[in-house]
């Protein structure tokens, strides 16, 4: 038993009503008691989708328990065919279905229904959301795929070549609740076109039963979210020779990787004509003057093991911060996220549990937090300012803009998303040039309202401040400040007050010091410097 | 009896579980922590029906079942008790611990009065733990809270003493100002129900009639009337004429004199009257359809056909207690189309048929109906907001004013640049 008070993912259901309901043609039966159908509303509300996510609850009570629940699925399920008439149907249940054992997806595939039936069995009592989209978009592939000849797909990498063609390739993962990808699967194409390389099928956003089926028909498969198209992609793989691309397109480095990886795929050669330093404005913008000030700047992630790995590297290689903590709760993506931060010198938080997250954010003390709308609260709380970059999500993080991650484009709208919430280079140098001048005692804000400017004054000059200053000092017996360590400790911004007095007082006790003043103060610096 | 014309409906059903009432209970009281034990879906539920994370750690959350829990009983009961003691040293203020039965523990039969009873041996007093079950086989969305003052009622103090008890959640300044008006009509004693501080809860016995604030609260009325509570028949404190027969049917309980009702209420009763008028202007003559959710939808229906001149196409309810609703159906028009249960697509249908001006749904339907063109207000709005009693009903009111209001806003503009 776990304790949870709010939750990165849901059930693994959830996950499979993402597939079904990105995609059109498809239903899902879903047996599952009355009050499951809140699941709606993450569609309708989140997305603001104006159509009804196309799933049928069987809604059993607790009278039906007694009787017939078998018949009660079966009789959903007629009506729902019949009522939809979709291409292919899901069946599987959600937590509570899963303990009374009615095996719906065996009933389903008894009735002689004359449409491809896929069995869903989701664990809900040991996996999550994401876990349930990959395992459902996977054995729908598999389900609907599985008896086409492989004959006639070998020799796959060179085929275009052989037909004359384009090379042509699919776009999978993309799906509703998942993190932008409306705009990342028109950014993909978009790029894709300038190199000459056709877009088969994109899978699960937007496509049908019957397009899934044309997905063999393609030179390579284009894996945008691991979390949701590895294990499909692996499959494809295996049955259908169809090699994928490892590499996700976030970030202008990871972008030109990943055309890279895709033109080896497909033995196709890189354009000379296409300027990639000119495709996005990042680099530019990351270059020039104002953005010194970015240099350094201290950044916590965490997020969906796709966005976090991005985003670590997007930070550290293209706007020059200073990854100061890094995580996911995806744990199928654990062991990279791990890599990754190791490459870092950091140690990757992977957990479920948002006030460990939170604890870790206020270890580290970053200028800048990257994160879930988890991390948001939490930040807002710390004063911290923060750009959302992975679900869960809420409506606001489905922009009626085009804003995708991914690609050129993408690049420009994440160095917007992540630089705005600080603030602007020439803004901030003034604020500190000025900051002891009297117009500024009340504190200045940055224009996104966030605490910036680091006018130690303001900050103290509050009652509450004062007193909470006064509290924080009289909190441990010894070492103790001095009126003058107290007053240079004031200066120091306030985002990295918290960490600097622990580490002087920890090096005050270690060097027997009992009074703390400014001498102590840079003391400790120059020792953690080492 | 009025002629209403009571169908029946079985199917797909779009309501909340019971769980959801956990959304106002928590904030009604302070002091007390409800603690689901159940799946990741139901604190992936509770979660989205809260809307954002506001708070860091809420006074609700959710012991969730895993594989191993489901091996054997005895586990569950040990982890059960390793998860509250954690959640109590870290929250020391609770003083009310409220174990909530949902679908998958009440069907692998967790048994969480034995739970309860077995942490108040360990508790010893300093935190009172009490069982009920919100789960979706048993409960729909306000049931939750009947369950959860039911399983308060054997915790109140007896007493004969003379006194009024409003029982179900109201918002704090509503139940202040109807606090008041009673005082003025000489009623001394009132106490409510939920209390504000979940130890601070009201006494029962003989002496104590009740009126219910809520319509939802059928076996909390059962057994207060049990532990010698008279339970005062009345329509809900919903619109002029539901508030001022709720607040009329308590004052002749305690023989309270017909010119002070009058006198007291007559003011309210114009003020509000003049008030509501700019909404009836709006909502008069619109074709109304209420989707089965809240359990409001009959007083509802009641006020804004009664009150507000619209035309009632169907009024959709989860479940029908007659005796409950006697009141309420006695002040419905003639042949009012009135269906319990439901099924979710043949009424969707009726829905598109009929084409009303507006539909008061669960927010899982409301943008799929806006994108056809029908305006739609959300129930669950209904119990987060104060709409309670005479001076309220205004606002209740332009609570479904609004939607028809920014329907014509946004025609005319689009027209205009046509």
């Amino acid at each position: 038993m776990e304790l949870t008070l709010w939750t990165y993912e849901g059930p693994p259901h959830i996950g499979a009503m993402r597939i079904a309901s990105s995609m059109k043609g498809l239903h899902y039966v879903l047996h599952a008691p009355q009050g499951d159908t809140y699941a709606d509303l993450l569609f309708t509300m989140i997305e603001r989708r104006g159509t009804r996510p196309p799933v049928t609850y069987t809604t059993f009570q607790a009278r039906d328990l007694g009787g017939d629940t078998a018949e009660l699925v079966k009789s959903h399920i007629h009506e729902a065919v019949e009522r939809f008439k979709p291409e292919a149907l899901l069946v599987g249940e959600s937590c509570t279905a899963e303990l009374i054992q009615d095996q719906p997806g065996a009933l389903a595939k008894g009735m002689g229904l004359n449409l491809p039936i896929i069995s869903l069995e989701l664990p809900a009592y040991s996996k999550k959301e994401n876990w349930g989209a990959a395992e459902t978009f996977y054995q729908l592939v598999r389900g609907l795929l599985k008896d086409l000849s492989e004959d006639n797909f070998s020799e796959r990498t060179s085929s275009w070549k052989v037909e004359s063609r384009r090379p042509r390739v699919n776009l999978l993962g993309p799906s509703l609740l998942g993190f932008r990808c409306r705009d990342d699967v028109l950014e993909i194409q978009k790029i894709l076109g300038e190199h000459g390389i056709d877009v088969n099928v994109v899978a699960p956003l937007g496509s049908t039963p019957n397009d899934l089926m044309r997905i063999p028909k393609a030179d390579a498969n284009v894996c945008l979210y691991p979390e949701i198209a590895e294990s499909t992609c692996n499959w494809l793989e295996r049955n259908f020779k169809m090699p994928f691309t490892t590499i996700v397109p976030i970030g202008v480095n990871a972008t030109k990787d990943f055309l890279k990886e895709l033109h080896n795929l497909l033995d196709l050669e890189m354009p000379c004509s296409i300027k990639e330093e000119n495709q996005s404005r990042l680099p530019w913008y990351s270059k020039s003057v104002d953005s010194n000030y970015l240099t350094g700047k201290r950044v916590f992630i965490f997020g969906d093991g796709t966005h976090v790995l991005s985003a670590a590297r997007i930070a550290n290689e293209e706007l020059g911060f200073e990854v100061v903590g890094m995580g996911t709760y995806s744990r199928e993506m654990a062991r990279r996220v791990r890599a990754s931060a190791k490459e870092l010198g950091l140690e990757a938080l992977i957990t479920n549990d948002y006030l460990e997250v939170e604890e870790a954010i206020k270890e580290s003390a970053p200028e800048l937090v990257l994160g879930t709308q988890m991390e948001r609260h939490s930040a807002k709380r710390l004063g911290v300012p923060c750009a959302v970059i992975s679900t869960p999500m809420h409506v606001q993080d489905v922009p009626a803009r085009y804003s995708p991650q991914m690609g050129w484009e993408g690049a420009n709208v994440i160095f917007d998303d992540w630089v705005h919430p600080l603030m602007m280079g020439l803004e901030e140098h003034l604020i500190g040039m000025f900051r002891h001048d009297f117009e500024f005692t009340d504190g200045h804000q940055s224009h996104l309202g966030h605490l910036g400017g680091h006018s130690a004054q303001s900050e103290l000059t509050t009652p509450q401040a004062t007193q909470q200053a006064e509290n924080d000092f009289s909190s441990e017996n010894w070492p103790t400040w001095t009126p003058e360590g107290k007053s240079e400790l004031a200066k120091i911004p306030f985002f990295v007050r918290g960490k600097v007095r622990r580490n002087t007082e920890s090096y005050a006790r270690q060097i027997g010091c009992k009074e703390i003043n400014g001498e102590t103060l840079l003391d400790a610096k120059a020792h953690f410097s080492r | 009896m009025s002629g209403s014309t009571l169908l029946k409906e079985t199917g797909p059903r779009e309501v909340f579980c019971g769980l959801t009432s956990i959304v106002w209970l928590h904030r009604r009281m302070p002091d007390a922590f409800f603690l689901v034990v159940g799946s990741r879906t139901c604190a992936h539920l509770i979660q989205s029906a809260a809307g954002v994370m506001i708070f860091a750690e809420p006074r609700f959350g959710t012991a969730i079942l895993e594989e191993r829990d489901l091996a054997g009983l005895a586990d569950a009961h040990e982890e059960l008790d390793r998860v509250v003691k954690n959640l109590l040293k870290r929250r020391p203020e609770i003083r009310t611990l409220f174990l909530v039965g949902s679908c998958p523990s009440e069907v692998i039969k967790i048994d969480l009065s034995r739970a309860a009873e077995r942490l108040n041996t360990q508790f010893q007093g300093k935190v009172t733990v009490i069982n009920y079950s919100g789960s979706g086989i048993e409960t729909t969305f306000t049931q939750g809270e009947d369950g959860a003052l039911k399983a308060l009622i054997p915790l109140l103090p007896s007493s004969t003493k003379q006194q009024l008890l409003l029982v179900g959640t109201l918002a704090n300044p509503v139940e202040d100002r109807l606090k008041t008006i009673f005082k003025r009509l000489g009623i001394q004693n009132i106490d409510s129900f939920p209390p504000r501080q979940s130890t601070e809860l009201p006494s029962i016995g003989t002496g104590t009639k009740v009126l219910l604030a809520q319509p939802y609260l059928t076996d909390t009325a059962r057994e207060l009337k049990n532990r010698g509570a008279e339970i005062i028949q009345a329509p809900f404190p919903l619109g002029v004429q539901g508030s001022t027969l709720w607040i009329e049917a308590a004052a002749n309980a305690f023989n309270v004199n017909k010119s002070l009702i009058d006198s007291t209420l007559e003011p309210l009763i114009i003020r509000a009257q003049k008030a509501l008028k700019p909404y009836i202007e709006k909502l008069s003559g619109k074709k109304l359809f209420l989707l089965p959710e809240s359990q409001l939808e009959i007083p509802l229906a009641r006020f804004l056909h009664n009150e507000c001149g619209m035309q009632l196409v169907e009024v959709g309810v989860p479940y029908l207690n007659r005796e409950m609703m006697k009141s309420e159906l006695d002040l419905l028009p003639e042949n009012t189309r009135i269906v319990e249960g439901q099924h979710v697509e043949k009424q969707l249908d009726r829905v598109r048929a009929n084409q009303p001006d507006l539909v008061v749904c669960g927010m899982g339907l409301a943008n799929p109906l806006e994108a056809e063109g029908i305006s739609t207000k959300w129930s669950i709005e209904m119990v987060f907001s104060p709409i309670h009693g005479i001076d309220q009903s205004s606002d209740l009111a332009e609570l479904f004013a609004r939607p028809l209001h920014r329907h014509n806003l946004l025609t005319q503009k689009t027209l205009e640049t046509v």
